[in-house]
């Protein structure tokens, strides 16, 4: 049969239109001019469509051919994926400098993962067994952390007629022969490919009551995200949006780890590339980089492929989910994301509605976010998707449009504030604008798994850095010597929560990941010299006793001072507390 | 043989559009010859028969038929060999010093294309500016692409001169450096500045210049930053030269895309800027870095004014957020008679935590920043307090932070045009200032480095 090709008629940027495309479907993914260029059609009208470009567009003529594909934008799920990194249409950027060395060149064509390499492949189904859709029917190790579930996918059920030998093959051999109830047959192969923008089916939802552990105190402890949902982190440039979602990428517990540079700095997936390979996970002591998959499209790669990436990053994640695994998504930054979809819409000439973004912004970023979950997936396995996506404000302005639209579709917000940046109080969420929603279905893990009374101290300590943000009104206007010694301590014991607890320094390495029940104690601590510093303030004892530069000092470095491993060392601080106050009270008495 | 097109459809502001056109491609130059005279301009929209055609002069004299039009079959190529160092180019790459054209065997493509992540190597190596602010607190890292955010009047022009004088890119001194100077939209004074400046530093045999001064047309502004950017890859992943690159004023760049898009009557997003100025700026900002397998760099130095002061407004603001990191100086230390007016707050240099500490400048430099930013920024909010009730009514602590933020901002980040601390220095001159401080409220710095380098 004939590909269908239709004719250039307009050339503008990554927006090209074309003549005699009445074959062509909606969604289509065809090869634009003599280069082949990779482009996706976004509209049709008559004989005419709109196709952006996925790559540039430099030295296209008018009349060169637009050749069809057949597909949709897809992307081939397999083995070879994790440890990658691959552009925004998934093609891989080792392989594109192997073509093209340093510099990315157009007009590379579609290639994607390795479909030469060969993998041990382990089956687990016998002739005559009847599979459904996504059962696993065999297994292939992808990397020392990462057992790749052979599934057969989504829609396709039927008898096995045929199998091969467990042995080494690639991701194109057919491994498994079915029959379908309609008399057809089905190859199984290691590979599969789904169209980017559309959801992969699952079973059904189930609750998110389970917490991604990150080791970050202020995100666990304070505003936590629940395994299955989603989190933005907005914030001006420079208050250390990216720093956190690597911290996050490199510590939270989640099985895999996709990271999407969506439009931002080379250098800062580079610095992935150098770093993750040479970090050890904990849990494993396999290199981070085993279980990561990199989507990285700088801002200087073509604008269409940053629009497509985000979705590319959630299908991989879909893909391993369905496996049953509990993968987090890191998308850095969905700002530039919906700014391509304002630079493609303008081109387009498109009515724009707040500050030039199309009205289609909210229901795409709905589409994207409602993408997480926790679930049971087909062929009844429990896997989630989570999504943390940075956003990056024009002006650090919270009030903006997508910052506005993303805050309606996330459960967790942590915001973060440029003034904590300035003086260097990392990681510079405010906890005064953050929230999470995931805090009530949370709470029984946390009693189960942690202490009974953690999610008492959070509120405790919440509210006195509440009371604390009402009190430096006041002291901003007469200086805080002249408050009540009640009042005071409050002051004195927000500065320990600041500083010994809400500041958490990425680069040490006791502090860089901190275990939940290391976190539990030093609440503890805090809210003893809490309670005990007010019954002795009750007592008369004048503040400048009470706060005691070598006790308050000790408390700010338990997180150098005491190792993630000697927790038992909490015990002697907690001792000598209340042995201080047990002092101070019967001089006092 | 090419074929010339003789009438135009339309004449518009920087746009010409003819029509019948074949055989032409996007982005492709083009050349229009007016009476002999002949002037530039490349295709930036194509429909069917139609062109149309930004011309990077301006359109002043052309009529829709005294003008012939030829379409030279390729993008903006420019010429690079060794010879264009210390030479002067136009924004289009044009010679314009008399000392005759470029002869080389290659010519480059202005647009470049993006480094693949891939290829790049992570920088890491620190530039000793000999500028206290930026050395101690935002450092610069070879490799890095580093703006500084200034407001009209203010002196970014010098600092940027001092940093090219006293930048010391490597300890190897047989690597090769070169500066590549971009002038977009800058008074005739300020560009007299910088050929000063170079000449009395004695690197102008090492400076290639693209000079694309505030009379000149807008649209060639377009294409100065490239020429220049080209001109850097050029020497520093072919001949493998350690190159510094100023871009000086990347605002005029910015405006003049909003001119040109304003006249495509393209839809507007912030300010009237075109939705993709975060792209096209990232098309330059990327252009920095290092490669794999290659011994050279790019060091970028962007320069740029904020309206009135604003750092909010898109050009810094998305500048900040491709850039990685960012000098910003202020007004309040300006006229107090503080040079460099280096606000450090709000100051930022992402690769710095790569680039110090032991094995590259010293092991304190890390957590020393770090207590300086943080005290600093105490004493912003006592300088508020004691304008309320009076700096007499303050906590004795408070008052040593007053005196802290007073020396420092006076024997710290104040310096000489001329002076050139060494990073010891430097950081030595850090401690004694925090040493002010009762050592107690140093909560930032560890108790070993805290014993050794405490003077108090």
């Amino acid at each position: 049969m004939e590909i269908p090709t239709g004719v250039i008629s307009y050339i503008n940027g990554p927006v090209i239109k074309a003549k005699k495309m009445s074959e062509f479907k909606m969604r289509e993914m065809v090869t634009v001019g003599s280069k082949k260029l990779i482009g996706e059609i976004i509209s049709l009208e008559g004989e005419s469509a709109t196709i952006q470009v996925y790559e540039e567009t430099s030295g296209i003529k008018i009349g060169e051919p637009v050749a069809a594909t057949g597909h949709p934008l897809s992307i081939k799920l397999g083995p070879g994926i994790i440890g990658g990194i691959f552009d925004g249409i998934e093609r891989p950027l080792n392989k594109i400098n192997n073509i093209s060395e340093g510099f990315i060149s157009e007009g590379i064509g579609l290639i994607s993962i390795d479909t030469e390499k060969l993998y041990d492949v382990n089956l687990s189904v016998s002739k005559g067994d009847l599979l459904c859709q996504g059962e696993i029917f065999g297994e292939v190790n992808e990397t020392p952390l990462v057992i790749n579930k052979l599934m057969v996918p989504p829609e396709i059920e039927g008898r096995v007629i045929e199998v091969v030998r467990n042995g080494k093959y690639n991701i194109e051999t057919p491994l498994v022969k079915l029959e379908t109830s309609s008399g057809e047959i089905v190859d199984l192969k290691a590979s599969q490919e789904w169209p980017a923008r559309i959801p992969r089916p699952i079973e059904k939802r189930l609750a998110t009551d389970k917490p991604i552990v990150t080791g970050q105190r202020v995100i666990d402890t304070f505003f936590p995200l629940a395994k299955g949902g989603t989190a933005a982190i907005p914030g001006g440039f420079g208050t250390g949006k990216t720093m956190m979602q690597h911290q996050l990428a490199k510590w939270s517990d989640a099985d895999i780890i996709v990271y999407i540079g969506c439009g931002e700095r080379g250098n800062e997936m580079t610095e992935v590339l150098e770093d993750f390979p040479k970090l050890i996970d904990p849990k494993s002591n396999r290199p981070l980089m085993e279980r990561t998959v990199l989507i990285a499209n700088t801002s200087n790669m073509p604008v269409a492929a940053r629009e497509a990436s985000i979705y590319t990053g959630i299908t991989i994640a879909e893909y391993y989910r369905d496996m049953g695994y509990h993968v987090a998504i890191m998308a850095d930054s969905t700002s530039r994301w919906a700014e391509a979809l304002r630079e493609i819409s303008g081109r387009l000439e498109k009515m724009p509605a707040e500050e030039g973004y199309p009205a289609y912004l909210p229901s795409r970023l709905a589409e994207f976010y409602e993408r997480a979950g926790y679930v049971s997936t087909l062929g009844e396995r429990e896997g989630s998707v989570s999504i943390i996506g940075a956003v990056s404000p024009a002006g650090g302005d919270f009030s903006e449009p997508v910052t506005e639209n993303t805050k309606r579709f996330v459960g967790a917000f942590w915001g973060l504030d440029r003034k904590l940046a300035y003086s260097r109080h990392y990681p510079a969420i405010n906890w005064l604008s953050s929230y999470s929603g995931y805090v009530g279905q949370l709470a029984e893990w946390y009693d189960e798994n942690v202490a009974e009374d953690m999610m008492q101290l959070r509120a405790n300590m919440l509210k006195l850095l509440f009371e604390e943000n009402k009190l430096q009104e006041i002291v901003k206007l007469v200086g805080e010597d002249v408050l009540p010694d009640d009042q005071r301590l409050i002051l004195e014991v927000s500065k320990l929560i600041k500083v010994g607890f809400l500041q958490q320094n990425a680069f040490h390495k006791e502090d860089s990941y901190v275990p939940l029940k290391k976190q539990y104690l030093m609440l503890k601590v805090i809210d003893t010299m809490y309670r005990r510093g007010s019954s002795a303030v009750k007592l008369g004892i004048p503040i400048s006793i009470i706060r005691n530069e070598e006790i308050y000092s000790k408390v700010i470095k338990i997180k150098y001072n005491i190792p993630n491993n000697r927790l038992d060392m909490f015990y002697d601080i907690l001792e000598e507390i209340n042995q201080f106050y047990d002092r101070l009270e019967a001089q006092y008495a | 043989m090419k074929s010339e097109y003789l009438l135009l459809d339309k004449v518009e502001g920087p746009l010409i559009a003819l029509s019948g056109v074949a055989d032409v491609a996007y982005d492709e130059m083009v050349e229009i010859n007016i009476g002999g005279k002949k002037r530039k301009g490349k295709v930036i929209q194509l429909y069917e028969d139609k062109a149309i055609v930004q011309v990077f002069e301006n359109t002043t004299g052309i009529s829709i038929h005294n003008a012939s039009i030829s379409f030279t079959g390729k993008p903006l190529m420019i010429p690079l060999s060794r010879e264009i160092l210390g030479r002067v180019f136009n924004g289009t790459g044009d010679p314009i010093d008399d000392a005759g054209d470029i002869f080389a065997e290659k010519t480059y493509d202005v647009n470049g294309r993006p480094i693949n992540p891939v290829a790049r190597l992570y920088p890491r190596n620190f530039i000793q500016t000999g500028i206290s602010s930026i050395d101690c607190l935002t450092t610069l890292i070879r490799g890095q692409k580093l703006p500084i955010f200034s407001g009209s009047g203010m002196p970014h022009n010098e600092l940027a001169a001092q940093i090219v004088r006293q930048a010391r890119l490597s300890e190897d001194s047989n690597e090769e450096f070169a500066i590549v100077f971009a002038a977009m939209g800058v008074k005739h004074d300020d560009a007299d500045f910088f050929i000063k400046n170079f000449e009395r530093s004695g690197v102008l045999g090492k400076v290639v210049m693209y000079l694309n001064l505030a009379d000149a047309p807008i649209v060639e502004r377009i294409i100065t930053p490239r020429c220049a950017l080209t001109a850097a890859e050029y020497l520093a992943f072919e001949l493998e030269m350690q190159v510094l690159v100023i871009m000086t004023d990347m605002t005029s760049y910015c405006e003049a895309l909003r001119e040109i898009s304003s006249s495509r009557e393209e839809v507007p997003s912030r300010k009237g800027y075109p939705g993709y100025l975060y792209s096209d700026l990232a098309s330059l900002y990327e252009r920095a870095g290092m490669m794999k397998g290659k011994n050279g760099s790019i060091t970028q130095i962007p320069i740029l004014t904020m309206p009135n002061d604003d750092i909010t407004h898109p050009v810094p603001d998305l500048t900040g957020y491709i850039t990685e990191g960012q000098i910003v100086l202020k007004r309040d230390l300006f006229q107090k008679d503080i040079y460099p007016p280096v606000d450090i707050l709000s100051s930022l240099s992402r690769l710095m935590k790569d680039g110090i500490g032991e094995g590259y400048t010293r092991e304190d430099h890390a957590e020393l920043s770090n207590q300086i930013f943080s005290a600093y920024s105490h004493v912003q909010d006592v300088l508020a307090l004691s304008q309320v009730i009076g700096e007499d009514e303050l906590s004795e602590a408070d008052k040593k932070y007053m005196e802290f933020g007073r020396q420092f901002e006076e024997s710290f980040i104040k310096q000489g045009f001329d002076e050139n601390r060494s990073i010891a220095e430097t950081l030595d001159l850090g401690w004694k200032l925090l040493s002010i401080l009762p050592k107690d409220e140093l909560n930032r710095v560890s108790p070993e480095i805290l014993d050794k380098y405490y003077k108090g």
